[in-house]
């Protein structure tokens, strides 16, 4: 895992306007992602996480802040939120993105075949000719542990489950060769028993081809198993973030201390402890720490005040005025 | 659907609802536009006595010294060719295509709606079987010749051509109880009521049908429109209405022989058809749109 | 296949109501009060020649029985013989059908490829000034009846522009073509005269267009409506992250998806062409099938009218079997799923 930064982002923002509201989804957020790295970003449902995600691939315009993407290949910086002529055309194919719904990115209308090597062909159009694409695309398929690969090239969408689906999915994006993958929730939508085989998948995929990969999830187990880094997101502000298993052993933050006691544990007793109140308004959003009306220990300065950063080490930074 | 919740609670709940309802609705334009045009159109068709000027024309009525006379402040919409007040015969119109499809609605959507719930209830039985294909035969039949051919046969009234409008339009409701019946007839409130022990009928009424009732009343408000435009059709082409009743479909046909000079008296019941289609046409969309319904 | 079971499913369907439809008119036409062979010869005509007419058209036996005669008759092209132009029935078709067929043929392609066009533009554009006018002017489309456009464009373009003419086909005086298919259009074309060409086109477009404007704003609105929904789908921008140029993903991933709903209406509507010719017909004095099938409705022309109301309905299945075809094309999961289904 290389020291070297492939993705920054910087203060972002995303505001949705919906009818007479404004929805402050994303509010504040920075990452920095290193080549090679698995970083993990997590929290519960509409946190704004996968907003986050979706910005770095331009489904969702920020309403302002940075998404600097640097690119191995191509050897330079991309803004990617204001990119510059064709810098992010070239440069999208870096960055691809594997969707909670299985069936997502594929066109329900067209066969897995067509769709498949229409991309290939597209995307590296300097790596392969006509006759390797077919060959790349049944290679990529097997990859993924696909059986028959033949038979899904001329299937749709829909004659497949949703695991397979998936595995499609991913085998699309990797096959690509990104540089950077974001995996948006890619096994929620999926039975508990596919679910580990396609986490296992993906994880020696990436590690394979040294992929640098954004996991967005609200599954912390998953978290600390393939995550280097994790950050914990709530209400679209990051609260803490560093190594999880410093984070997950030592947790800092009042919300994360909430998260780690509301995960059930088998030999202690059962019943899990949640986390009193309910996620903010977007609309109007509390002031200061956003968790705060949530916090058993809430200072008068939580309210006033965002708490910026504290680095209590190394790998383990934590936004909260109780440090 | 129907919880028992305390009567303080349920109207609050439902005020507050109905305040969500109407600012979701009022917030698009073209909605209140619809809703306005309506009401006027409603309006003067039940106060149509009282607010035209020359109401006696819209019956049988000659003046022979006020024939063909241009638009002017005496007459709005000028006279036609035997001197009648076409804005007042507009207005007459209204009533009476408003009365008419009143009717055809009222005729048609009570059976169609029962026969639509029967078969989506009874999914996969025969009686399910019957109904639908008996409806399937009556969608395959292309719409206007059914009515035009019934109406021929029958002789041209305003009465035959209702009767006609109502065989091609109530396969429509049933189809769209259907859907909708067979969808919900999987929810699990249903389920629940049933093993409470609740008779079929009460799960038929009390359940399923509310959960209709918005699509029915959306389909019905876009419904007025089209039969209205049905029977200008009709007219138009003299299978409707029969003189001296006012009817727009007429009045236009009337009217068209004597273009381009006396524009007046095809144009304004031209712009009335326009103005009362368009009107229901938006308020059914509007209401669409808050219902978030996708089936219509 | 289970293309081919799709469609004879369908057509078994439609054939079925074509039989409903026949029996229906059959027996409406033969219940109503009032004579029609007396209505056919005049008030005053001696009851003996009432009885023959009447005996000739067979309508002195049972109501099966006619149904019969007149079922195998029509099942080998004898549809009997108009009361009113005395001639067999097929030949009256013969000579009419061709100039609704061409109008309603030019109104459907109007419809279909601006409908399309206008509609997918509203949808690339969304929420602009384009998409604001489409909107609005497919709604007008939509409400207001075909005949009302047609008066209006004679008004407007006859009258006051004088740029087009207000009846028939051609100008009496230009050289007709000689009839081939029927369709002026077509046959001007092949004879390679433009003239006629030319002046066939002057007149079939206000009539195509006041046709074809309701159906295309019905168009226009499901495309819109479908091509801005399949717009921000992922896979169109999973699409766009492998880097396929924008052109090849509006016109084939894009595009695909999003006909369905429309296509699927297509049917309905270009078969509501047919039943909307007559207005249009009558207000342009237009030659047609539907003017003679008016004709018969008011002058209860009884054998006339059973076929022309017969031709219609074939028309319709026709139309509709076509569409399905198309739409199972388009939509993979609808021609997999009738198999599954068996």
């Amino acid at each position: 895992m290389g020291r070297e930064v492939v993705l920054r982002i910087e203060d972002l923002h995303v505001v949705f306007n919906v009818l007479k509201a404004k929805l402050k989804v994303v509010d504040g957020v920075s990452l920095t992602a290193h080549s090679g790295e698995r970083l993990g970003l997590v929290g519960e449902s509409s946190c704004g996480k996968t907003t986050c995600g979706r910005c770095i691939v331009r489904l969702v315009q920020p309403t302002s802040g940075q998404i600097l993407f640097a690119s191995k290949r191509l050897g330079e910086n991309i803004d990617v939120a204001n990119p510059e002529g064709r810098k992010w055309y070239e440069a999208k194919r870096e960055i691809q993105m594997i969707f909670q719904n299985p069936g997502a990115s594929l066109n329900p209308v067209f066969t897995i075949g067509t769709q498949f090597m229409t991309a290939l062909r597209y995307a590296r159009p300097e790596a392969i000719n006509d006759r390797g694409i077919r060959r790349r695309v049944v290679e990529a398929l097997k990859e993924v542990q696909l059986p028959d690969p033949e038979r899904i090239l001329k299937s749709y969408p829909f004659q497949l489950s949703g695991g397979m689906n998936q595995r499609v999915s991913i085998a699309m994006a990797l096959a690509v060769e990104p540089e950077l993958l974001i995996a948006d929730e890619p096994t929620t939508a999926l039975d508990v028993t596919v679910q580990n085989q396609i986490l296992e998948l993906l994880y020696a995929l990436v590690k394979r081809k040294r992929t640098s990969v954004l996991y967005i999830t609200h599954n912390l187990g998953v978290i600390r198993e393939i995550a280097d880094t994790v950050y914990v997101m709530y209400a679209g502000t990051i609260v803490e973030h560093g190594n999880p298993r410093e984070i997950f052993s030592n947790p800092l933050h009042p919300y994360t201390q909430g998260l780690m006691e509301a995960i059930p544990k088998l030999a202690a007793g059962g019943f899990s402890k949640g986390i009193p109140g309910s996620i903010p308004n977007y609309s109007e959003p509390p002031s200061g720490c956003r968790f705060h009306p949530r916090c058993s220990k809430q200072m008068q300065i939580c309210v006033e005040e965002r708490p910026s950063f504290v680095e209590v080490s190394e790998d383990h930074k934590v936004a909260c005025f109780l440090l | 659907m129907t919880a028992r919740y305390l009567p303080q609670t349920l109207r609050g709940f439902q005020t507050e609802r109905f305040k969500e309802g109407y600012s979701k609705f009022t917030r698009n334009p073209f909605s209140v536009i619809g809703l306005s045009l309506v009401l006027l159109v409603i309006f003067l068709a039940i106060f149509a006595p009282f607010v035209t000027p020359y109401p006696e024309h819209a019956g049988s009525y000659v003046n022979f010294k006020e024939i063909n006379k241009p638009p002017s402040w005496k007459h709005l919409f000028g006279t036609d060719l035997v001197g009648r007040d076409v804005f007042s015969r507009v207005i007459f119109a209204y009533r009476y295509s408003l009365l008419l499809a009143i009717t055809v609605l009222s005729l048609v959507v009570p059976p169609g709606v029962l026969l639509g719930l029967l078969a989506g209830y009874y999914h996969g039985t025969w009686i399910d079987y019957t109904i639908m294909r008996i409806t399937d035969i009556f969608l395959a039949v292309p719409p206007l010749i059914l009515a035009l051919a019934v109406t021929s046969v029958l002789g041209p009234s305003m009465l035959n051509a209702m009767m006609a409008v109502c065989l091609m339009w109530w396969p429509w409701y049933v189809r769209l109880v259907y859907g909708l019946v067979s969808s919900l007839r999987n929810e699990y409130y249903v389920h629940a009521t049933a093993v409470i022990g609740a008779s079929n009928f009460h799960i038929l009424w009390r359940e399923i049908l509310p959960n209709c009732v918005s699509s029915i009343f959306t389909k019905m408000s876009l419904d007025v429109g089209w039969v209205i435009m049905l029977a200008a059709a009709l007219s138009f082409v003299g299978l409707g209405a029969q003189a001296p009743t006012p009817d727009l479909g007429t009045m236009i046909s009337d009217g068209a022989t004597f273009l381009p000079d006396l524009w007046w008296m095809s144009m304004f019941p031209s712009i009335g058809v326009l103005i009362i289609v368009l009107g229901f046409n938006l308020l059914g969309d509007g209401l669409r749109d808050l219902f978030a319904l996708e089936e219509i | 296949m289970s293309m081919l079971k799709f469609l004879s499913k369908r057509l078994a369907l439609s054939i079925l109501a074509l039989f409903g439809l026949s029996i229906l008119i059959f027996v409406i036409a033969r219940i109503l009060p009032g004579d029609p062979a007396r209505m056919a010869l005049s008030p005053r005509a001696p009851d003996w020649a009432v009885e023959h007419l009447r005996e000739q058209m067979g309508f002195d036996k049972p109501i099966y029985a006619q149904y019969y005669y007149w079922l195998t008759n029509a099942l080998r092209g004898n549809l009997g013989d108009s009361l009113y132009t005395r001639r067999p029935v097929v030949e009256d078709i013969k000579q009419f059908i061709p100039a609704t067929v061409e109008l309603v043929l030019f109104a459907a392609i109007i419809m279909t490829v601006f409908g399309i066009l206008f509609g997918a533009l509203a949808g690339r554009y969304r929420d602009t000034w384009l998409d604001n006018s489409v909107r609005s002017l497919a709604y007008i489309g939509v409400c207001t009846p075909a005949f009302v456009f047609g008066l209006m464009f004679i008004l407007l373009f006859s009258y006051k522009l004088g740029v087009l003419p207000t009846a028939g086909r051609m100008t009496p005086g230009v050289l007709k073509p000689p009839t081939i298919t029927g369709l002026l259009s077509l046959d001007a074309l092949i004879t390679g005269n433009f003239a006629a060409l030319g002046d066939v086109l002057k007149h079939i477009l206000l009539p195509a267009l006041s046709l074809a404007l309701g159906g295309m704003g019905q168009e226009s609105r499901l495309t819109r409506a479908s091509i801005s929904d399949n717009l921000r789908k992922e896979y169109i921008a999973s699409a766009r992250g492998f880097g396929i140029p924008n052109p090849l993903i509006m016109l084939k991933f894009l595009l695909k998806p999003s006909l369905i709903p429309t296509v699927s209406i297509l049917g309905l509507d270009i078969a509501v062409l047919f039943s909307n010719a007559f207005l249009v017909e009558l207000v342009f004095n237009w030659p047609g099938f539907s003017k003679y099938g008016i004709n018969a409705m008011l002058r209860k022309d009884l054998n006339a009218l059973s076929a022309v109301v017969l031709m219609l309905g074939v028309v319709f299945v026709i139309a509709n079997i076509m569409v399905d075809v198309t739409v199972a094309w388009l939509d993979p999961r609808i021609r997999l799923e009738a198999e599954k289904q068996k």
